[in-house]
């Protein structure tokens, strides 16, 4: 069961902290729990524009297409993309931001998407893993380097270390072997793939700066 | 009888290639489909309730409101009224709906209600398990008394090492249809393709054929993922309960990280006796685990130094209310490598003797005594021991203080049973099938890399075919069996294709087929390129047939064809800085030595022993499972408090094989399991070194070696 499911683990969640998605569940989670606000307080509260609490037609921007999808205003991103549009490179791992198996970009910054509610996507460009790992039937130059550097094993987290990879090369374009251990700290692999993942970084950045693939 | 036996070493084309993977695009693109990503047709969405206590027994069980709420296709209990609840996490009841947000409120309004029973679930001390413990009884090898009144030294000490959980990336689950015809479809995550048909059958008690099982990449699994499991049999019920409609059930992270497979605990006071020049005359032990209600978990002490001549060992099996182990990546040798090692390092502390040296010297009390001195003195060499090692404790100022420290290994890793079928069709293709599953080793491009070789072709031309049981069947991929089963499987099927299609071109050449050859994609007289067929052209004279064989290996021959083989020793080295101020551990290099036979590709294979040291890193560093005392559950079920290492924790790691003719002539042996076993014994015995004093049990966190630093109990 998950924890935002069992009262008496979110009772002692609460002292260990404010959790964004654990009161954003909450919220949506009627009558059977008390959440930190009542649905009817949180409506009467809301401001005009505000979505739900019953499912919501939405338009998402995803990989340059506009995709139209149903949700509660409690579903995730990685949710929605995963089980209504059938966009799975994105994987839900952890479900709670610690991870990193989940990364889209949102404006071109590496996001984990089990961390953002589908409603507050809207109106934002959204790119998943499959929105650049091959264009013209050619692979990206970071995917090309995971390959290979053979920085995969089970492959399960690659798809959100390549996203990662690709949003920290956007912006640091000539990184160092620290750097590159520093900007995909926010990733987690369970296989261990990690000596392979810095050399592909590294080796990804020189191709795309050979134009093979920017 | 045709000759299986490989190619030799020098005139491999393909093999012994250091080839990408084949399925490395597909994957690193997100195009790869994993069960979990599965949406089919009118998909159900199944949500488990389970326990939150740990001993309790259920006494009543209302699932009506849950039956009744909105977009719910069907509920089952699992545990009715009168069951005993043994860990927090057991499965207790489980819904279907249209999504899987009404799944889970569904689940909110089961009501239950248990009586508590009393629990245990923390076992790191033998006296307060009482009851629960049950002792193995005593082994007895030499005379050990005398030993030790005749011993120039003698060391006592305490260690631990806790219960670890699989932590599958991919949880647990399986998107699995039972329809009205009976057919049922099952799309498990699974480490055993072949063998999880068989027994979901015997669980749903149905005919095995009316299963299909089918899984293109599994996410993990490390020895957790045999079984179709609690939750696999439900969701075939629901399904069945629902007409049919495909159910969707995978585990949360909190309910994967409780129930879906751990690793189980090793404790252990021992007493070492030897003589002053470090010959181990003498071992006595007191060691206890838990592998869940069912105990379990006795690690093989001492390991690899199994000849010590005086031994006294009595292990004690404890019964927790915890979920029960599942095999992990080299079942018991982690434990025991950590239980042996570690008091060999402080025996050579006490002794105030190089416990390189002391390795060295008891190396004649292993079964492969050549190998491991061998070993030893390159892992020295790789990590610069000489230069590096000091006597224990760092005298450098500062607060950091370097250490240096050994663990050992050793594993079997002969291949399992598995078929293999190679088709060759008229137009040249080359099909190789088998009911195998590529657990992110590289199993499919392995397999290619054998039918390549053989057919004289290139890996691009092997079309590979796994992960479905119309293939034919295979092993379950544990133990590191799966190589040395499939490639010698697909060996044989194809060299026993090989031979249908000389047969079939022979009068063409002019040749009979056993002077004949596939090299270069060609099939030619033996030595004469002028008299050939290009491979295109030679299968073409299939006409309208196609050449279809099957080979099996069977293990007890596979020795004898000299296609596989099992045994091996391995050594690791880790190098580490600790801030004594902080408590922090540092990688700074991880040295693996690794033993091993013929090496289909050595990319892969050192992709396999970069991430056994890497889970070595986690299990010396990080991994716990905590359970609180009071609650009786896992209070870290989630991954930021299980750590796992992120990127920038694992040094830098050096992988060290033996590749040369005379392992070669082994064959194949499996690579998952042995490289995980001695690190972290290594660098426990590093941290150690660095700060002069032994952190009794690990994981080595800050907290634990502030602790241990200050002389406070953790």
């Amino acid at each position: 069961m998950s924890e935002i499911l069992d009262p008496e683990k979110r009772e002692k969640r609460k002292g260990r902290g404010f959790s964004r998605r654990g009161f954003m569940q909450g919220i949506g989670v009627t009558g059977a729990v008390a959440p930190a606000l009542l649905p009817e307080q949180a409506q009467a509260q809301t401001p005009p524009g505000v979505m739900g609490p019953g499912p919501v037609a939405i338009t998402l921007n995803i990989n340059g297409k506009p995709m139209k999808a149903t949700v509660e205003p409690r579903e995730t991103l990685l949710d929605t993309l995963r089980n209504q549009l059938d966009i799975t490179g994105a994987k839900r791992v952890c479900d709670r931001g610690t991870c990193g198996a989940c990364s889209v970009l949102v404006n071109g910054k590496v996001s984990y998407a089990c961390s953002i509610l589908a409603i507050d996507a809207q109106g934002k460009q959204i790119t998943t893993i499959e929105g650049f790992a091959m264009s013209g039937g050619k692979p990206h130059a970071v995917v090309q380097a995971f390959v290979n550097n053979d920085a995969q094993q089970c492959g399960y987290c690659t798809p959100g270390f390549v996203v990662a990879s690709k949003a920290f090369l956007d912006h640091n374009p000539n990184p160092t072997y620290e750097q590159v251990k520093d900007g995909l700290g926010g990733n987690l692999c369970r296989c261990g793939t990690y000596v392979g993942v810095r050399k592909a970084v590294l080796e990804a950045a020189k191709m795309m700066k050979g134009g093979s693939n920017a | 009888m045709p000759n299986y036996s490989w190619p030799p070493m020098a005139s491999r084309k393909v093999m012994g290639q250091r080839l990408s993977r084949t399925d490395g695009i597909e994957k690193a693109s997100g195009r790869a489909k994993y069960n979990s990503d599965l949406n089919k047709p009118g998909m159900l969405h199944a949500v488990l309730l389970t326990s939150p206590y740990a001993h309790a027994k259920v006494k009543s069980i209302d699932t009506s409101a849950a039956e009744k709420h909105t977009g719910v296709a069907a509920v089952r209990v699992i545990a009715p009224a009168g069951t005993e609840i043994q860990w927090a996490g057991w499965e207790v009841a489980v819904v279907a709906a249209n999504t899987e947000l009404a799944a889970r409120d569904a689940v909110k309004k089961i009501k239950i209600e248990y009586d508590m029973l009393p629990h245990v679930v923390v076992e790191n001390d033998l006296k307060k398990v009482k009851t629960r413990a049950k002792p193995a009884g005593e082994q007895l090898e030499g005379d050990p008394d005398q030993a030790f009144k005749e011993a120039d030294v003698t060391l006592e000490g305490n260690y631990g090492i806790p219960t670890l959980t699989h932590c599958c990336l991919e949880p647990h689950g399986q998107v699995i249809g039972w329809g009205a015809d009976g057919k049922v479809e099952f799309n498990p995550s699974t480490q055993s393709v072949t063998s999880i048909r068989g027994d979901l059958a015997r669980l749903l008690n149905i005919p095995a054929t009316d299963i299909h099982v089918h899984q293109d990449h599994i996410g993990g699994g490390f020895g957790s993922k045999f079984q179709p499991d609690r939750w696999g049999i439900e969701a075939a019920q629901l399904s069945k309960a629902a007409g049919g409609k495909p159910v969707k059930l995978f585990l949360d992270r909190a309910t994967e990280l409780m129930i879906a497979g751990c690793r189980p605990s090793g404790f252990l006071n021992v007493k070492l006796g030897a003589k002053k020049d470090g010959t181990l005359t003498a071992w006595q032990s007191e060691s206890w685990a838990s592998g869940g209600i069912g105990g379990g978990g006795s690690p093989p002490i001492p390991y690899v130094f199994t000849k010590v001549p005086n031994r006294r060992q009595n292990h004690t099996a404890v019964s927790l209310n915890t979920a029960p182990i599942r095999a992990w990546r080299a079942p018991n040798h982690q434990q025991a490598s950590y239980l042996t090692c570690a008091p060999l390092e402080d025996l050579a502390a006490k002794l105030k003797m190089d416990p390189l040296e002391l390795f060295l010297k008891n190396a004649n009390l292993t079964q492969r005594e050549d190998t491991y001195v061998r070993q030893l003195k390159k892992a020295a060499e790789l990590s610069d021991w000489k230069k590096l090692w000091h006597p224990r404790g760092d005298s450098g100022k500062g607060p950091i203080k370097r250490g240096l420290g050994i663990g050992v290994n050793t594993w079997g890793g002969a291949g399992h049973d598995s078929t293999a079928r190679t088709t060759i069709h008229p137009d040249g293709t080359v099909e190789v099938e088998l009911g195998s599953q590529d657990l992110g080793t590289g199993t499919r491009t392995i397999i290619a890399q054998v039918a390549a070789e053989t057919l004289g072709l290139r890996v691009p031309d092997i079309r590979v075919k796994i992960g479905d049981t119309n293939y034919p069947p295979s092993g379950t991929s544990g133990g590191s069996t799966t190589v040395g089963g499939v490639t010698s499987s697909t060996r044989k099927a194809t060299v026993n294709a090989l031979d249908k299609l000389l047969a079939e071109v022979a009068g063409g050449l002019g040749a009979p087929a056993d002077q004949l050859e596939a090299v270069d994609g060609k099939i030619q007289v033996k030595g004469n390129a002028a008299k050939s067929l290009t491979w295109k052209a030679a299968c073409q004279k299939l006409g309208v047939k196609t050449v279809s064989e099957t080979g099996s290996n069977v293990p007890r021959e596979a020795a004898k064809e000299g296609l596989n083989t099992g045994g091996v020793g391995g050594v690791q080295i880790a190098d580490v800085s600790v801030d004594v101020e902080t408590g922090v551990v540092k990688m700074n290099k991880l040295v693996a030595v690794q033993d091993i036979g013929l090496v289909v590709n050595p990319k892969t294979a050192e992709s396999q022993v970069f991430g056994a040291c890497i889970m070595s890193i986690c299990g010396a560093l990080m991994e716990e499972r905590i359970m609180d005392e009071l609650t009786g559950r896992m209070l870290n079920a989630d991954m930021e408090f299980y750590k796992l290492a992120g990127i920038k924790d694992i040094g830098e790691i050096v992988v060290h094989f033996e590749i040369d003719e005379l392992n070669d002539k082994r064959g194949v042996i499996g690579l998952g399991e042995p490289p995980a076993i001695g690190g972290i014994a290594a660098i426990s015995n590093a941290v150690a070194n660095a700060i002069g004093t032994r952190v009794p049990t690990v994981p080595m966190t800050p907290m634990n070696v502030l602790d241990t630093l200050s002389g406070r109990k953790s």
